[in-house]
This record gives structure tokens, sequence and C-alpha cells, in this order.
């Protein structure tokens, strides 16, 4: 077994942890978002929403703990689409000639990266669920603690494949831009579609068809599905709409998510295999 | 002779249709120091990066300590230490994180990692810095951590890409001192360098290239005294008969008279032909009041071969 891209994580970690500051910072501003976005506009969205009472029997989950979902996962989202940066700026200081001369291969390099990412986003996650439930977000309602634990899990399982394909996608952006401003761009340019064009904050049912057809191909709609399901459960009512979930439409959008990470692994090795950097 | 160690045969290398290096050809020996000279843009360093297997191999054959780049890329990384020409340092890792690291991408089991790194870092006298971020060495202490890290895995080959460039004179020396204490030990060393003089004390061989071609090669003596420029100033009690008695000298090309003496052009090496001289103006009579002898340098070996216009400097070779 080839473990070496363990030094490839071992070093991003610490370039994660080492500047207090920017480690602070990623970790509080998720919890920003759900403290003063989530707080704001679940206080409006509850009002209107007592105006579509819950169907009698169905289990009726206020805005702050709906959205908190996706929170998570447009947390996720974003830091795994800047994770590859670290490789733009190893390719622009030079020190991926270090790595790409040195016997190590280069799918190692692209793992030792994403799976850093993941890891952030792990951790991020975890403080977004704790932080949530200190505010007042009602995941978990009614679960054993055994429950609550395969539920974490769940969630994890998700959040680390969808964040394992933008990692990829992400490294192989940076593999191709020559500075970080490109990357910024594209990456800007792509987080506004995603995140909006997803059940993220409101329902995919009102969509116009077009938005709805495009939401459909977007893996944040799959990853949030998941969260849901493991944080709320299989059939509750929000925001006007009920939403119910088998165990087989979450394994599909589990399926649709690791679909998705091996075809950024697959191009993603092939911009590897292929990148030249003197 | 030594087993060759580096065999470069015909190697050719072209950038968007611009041919960078045009069909090369040279070998290195093991355990020599070799220097790899050229102006800017000569095409040096696309022959080092084929040589390190940074790029693809295009056209020809090249062979690193026995392996071929093009097949077994991975065992040539495995035989060679890189000294690159700009600095590769991660300004936030400390210098024993920047050690490790590299040991760990090199596979060295944990024990003899550790042990090679404080090996290393008390050769190269960083022992005191292992917790000190790389951004806060100075530009010497750098470079010798850099070079510490080259040598870390034991190579056989050690590119030096300009090892002593921005550096002041006490630490290059210091440098030079390191360079050979690890040749002696066994390292064949590839050194690139615009310091001509630094080719010419630490050098066994050198090779001139321009254009993306060969245009010198030689032990630094060799390629000195190739040039036939040794001339010799020359201060006597009377100039005007010193002069008559040499000019039947068969080694001397030229003399030309000035007020402060005689400067003569000498065909074949100098330092042997200079006694001559002095006994035979000596043996007509003649007073010496002065004599100096210069040889050309490798700096003169450089401008002979690559002339003097200015090359691209936009680009690094």
């Amino acid at each position: 077994m080839a473990w070496e891209f363990l030094t490839i994580y071992w070093r991003e970690m610490i370039r994660f942890t080492r500047f207090k500051a920017l480690l602070f910072s990623s970790l509080l501003q998720p919890a920003l978002w759900l403290a003063f976005f989530g707080v704001a506009m679940s206080s409006n969205f509850d009002r209107f929403a007592s105006a579509v009472p819950a169907p009698p029997g169905v289990f009726p989950v206020e805005y702050l703990t709906f959205m908190a979902a996706g929170v998570i996962a447009m947390t996720t989202l974003f830091t795994s689409l800047f994770g590859g940066i670290s490789l733009l700026f190893d390719k622009n200081w030079g020190l991926m000639r270090e790595m790409l001369a040195s016997p190590i291969p280069r799918t190692h390099i692209m793992i030792g990266v994403s799976l850093s990412g993941m890891t952030k986003s792990f951790i991020q996650v975890i403080i977004i669920m704790v932080f949530g439930l200190l505010i007042g977000v009602h995941f978990f309602p009614g679960y054993t603690p055994l429950q609550i634990a395969v539920s974490v899990l769940g969630i994890l399982a998700f959040v680390g494949v969808f964040s394992l394909g933008f990692l990829l996608f992400s490294s192989i952006i940076s593999m191709r831009m020559e500075s970080p401003e490109g990357l910024q761009g594209v990456i800007t340019l792509l987080t506004l579609p995603l995140f909006f064009v997803s059940n993220s904050l409101y329902p995919i049912q009102a969509f116009p068809p077009l938005l709805r057809a495009l939401s459909i191909y977007n893996p944040l709609t799959y990853l949030i599905t998941g969260i849901r399901y493991f944080t709320i459960g299989s059939d509750f009512f929000a925001i006007g709409a009920r939403y119910t979930y088998t165990p087989v439409d979450i394994l599909i959008s589990f399926a649709v998510l690791v679909i998705f990470a091996a075809v950024m692994y697959v191009l993603a090795w092939q911009t590897f295999r292929r990148a030249v950097v003197t | 002779m030594a087993e060759t160690i580096i065999d470069v045969k015909n190697l050719e290398h072209t950038f968007n249709g611009v041919r960078a290096v045009r069909g090369i050809s040279f070998t290195v020996r093991e355990g020599e120091i070799f220097s790899f000279l050229g102006p800017n843009g000569a095409g040096k360093s696309t022959t080092i990066n084929v040589l390190t297997t940074l790029l693809p191999l295009q056209k020809g054959t090249v062979r690193v300590a026995d392996h071929n780049v093009a097949q077994e890329p991975e065992k040539v990384r495995r035989s060679i230490g890189i000294v690159f020409q700009d600095e590769v340092l991660d300004r936030d890792l400390t210098v024993w994180e920047t050690m490790e690291f590299h040991g760990r991408l090199y596979a060295i089991p944990r024990e003899e990692r550790r042990r090679r790194i404080d090996e290393m870092l008390r050769v190269v006298e960083l022992e005191d810095k292992r917790n000190e971020r790389t951004k806060h060495l100075s530009g010497g202490m750098k470079r010798r951590l850099e070079i510490a890290r080259g040598l870390m895995t034991a190579p056989r080959v050690l590119f030096l890409d300009e090892p002593t460039l921005g550096l002041d004179p006490q630490t290059r020396m210091r440098m030079w001192d390191y360079i050979r204490q690890v040749n002696e030990a066994g390292t064949t060393i590839f050194l690139t360098t615009h310091y001509m003089e630094e080719a010419d004390m630490l050098s066994d061989r050198i090779s001139i290239i321009d254009h993306g071609e060969v245009i010198a090669s030689g032990t630094p003596e060799r390629l000195k005294n190739a040039l036939g420029e040794d001339v010799v100033y020359l201060e006597t009690e009377n100039d005007a008969e010193a002069r008559e008695v040499l000019d039947r000298l068969e080694s001397i090309r030229s003399i030309t008279e000035s007020p402060r003496g005689l400067s003569i052009t000498i065909d074949e090496d100098g330092s042997h032909c200079l006694p001559v001289i002095m006994d035979r103006v000596r043996g007509a009579g003649i007073g010496i009041v002065s004599v100096n002898l210069k040889k050309p340098t490798m700096d003169d070996v450089f401008v002979h071969y690559t002339g003097r216009e200015l090359r691209d400097t936009g680009r690094t070779s």
C-alpha cells in the first residue's frame, strides 16, 4: 500500500493550522452565516410559513433548522472550491517542482491536497452543527444517541464525497490557471449558480421549470438532500413544502455524488499526468 | 577512467516552434564536478529540466545514473538531488519541517530520516535554526538549507543551478567548501553558474553551450590555454633592445611597445614561456625592471566563445 499522499496531507495540515487568524476566520465564518443570515431569515420566513400549515401528521420544521443544512452544504462547497488554490501557490512559488522532481507519484499530490481539504470541511461541518444546536437549530429530533452517531457519520460521508469532487475540480482549474486572480474569477462565477440553483435556502418545488431542471444537475442539491435526511428525517414539512425521502432516494443521491467525484478524479488525474511545471 | 553517470546524446527540445536545444551531446563522469555554462537563453535550464525529468524528453537519449529519463523517470528522480536556481522553500515551514517533508517525499524511513536531518543540518551549520521558519533565514542560510535538503537523500548526482547567486563573497566561499566536501564524499556535481571564477575553481570539466549547442568542452586549464592569449608585460632597462632579442623566439606571436614596457602575446602556455623570455633578455645583458604574466580567465574564455552581444534579458536560461 502506498501512503505517500500522507506526506502532502501532513504539510497541508501544517499550513492550515499555522495561520491562526486564517484558521479562526475559516471556522468562524460559517457560524456567522448561521447566526446572522439564518436567524434574520428565519424570523421572517417562519411568519409567512405559518400561513401554510403543515398537513396533519407531518412533522413541521422551522426555517433555521431547514437552512442550517444548507449552510453546512454551502460551507463545504466554498471551502472545497477554493481548496485547490494551494496547488496554484505551489506552482507559482516553484514549490511544485520539489514535488514533481521527487519520486512521489503525481496522483498522491492531488490525493493529499484533496484529503486535507476534506478534513477541513469535516472540522467546519462539526463546528456548524455544534454552533447551530447552541443557537436553537433542531437537528436530530427525538433521535437516540446511536441514531445521532449514525446520522453524523452519514453527513460526513456525504460531505466527504462531495468535497472530494469539488476539491479535485478546483485542483484541475488550479493546475491549468496561471494566477490566483483567474482562479478566483472562475470560482466566483461558479459559486453563485451552484449555490442558488439548489435547495439550500428554499424548496426546489417552486422553481420555474428551467431552474428546476438545472438543479437536478447540481451536485449541491444531492448533498443537501443527504444532510437533511440525516439531520431532520425522512418526512417533514418546511416553508410550505413537504419533503419525503426514501432510503433509495438517499442511496441515489449518494451515488450521484460518488459518480461526480469519480469523474473529477479521472479528469484531475489526466491533468496531473500531463502537467509540466518548470 | 571513471564511469559515465550522465550521458546526453543529440538532445533536442522545442518550445512553440523555437528550438531551445539543438542536438547537444555531453557526458559527465561519476565523481566529478561538471560545470554547464552559457549565456541567458542558451538552453541551459531546458537541458537541466530534461535531465531532472521536469520536462519530457522530446528527442535524443538522456541517461542519468544508469536510467533512461524517458523510460524510468522515477528511478532517475530517486538518484538525483536538485538545488533550483530560484528559492524553492515554503516560507511558513520551519527548517526541520522543510527537511522532514523532503525526506518523506523520498520515502526515507523515519529513523534514518531523522538521523540524516540532524546530520545534514550540522554539516550546513543550521542546527540552531531547526525551529525557525524559513522566511526568517538570511539568503545564505536559505541556500545552505536547500543544499542540505538536496543532499539528505544521498543522491548520486546533485544538480546545483546557480547555487551562489546573490550571495556575499564570504558565504559564497563557504558554499564552495560545502560543494567540495560533498563532492569528495562521492557525489557527482552538475553545476551551472554565471560566475566564471566559480566554475574555474570548482570544476573538473566544463561545457559551454550557446544557441542550444555545445560550443566548447574541456578542463578549465585546457579551455583557458586553448585561447593562446597569455600576455607577458615586461619592463626592461632597454625595451627596444629587448624586443630585438625576443623577436626571434618562435612561441611569441606579437610584441607591442609602450612607454610602460613591452606586452608580449604568447602562443603557448605563458608560464612555461616566461622563464625562457627572462633568460634571453638577461642573457643579452639587459636588466629586467618588472615582469607580469596575465593568463586568460574563464571570463575571457566565455566571452571568446559566446561573443559580446547581450542576450534576451526577459527569459532565464
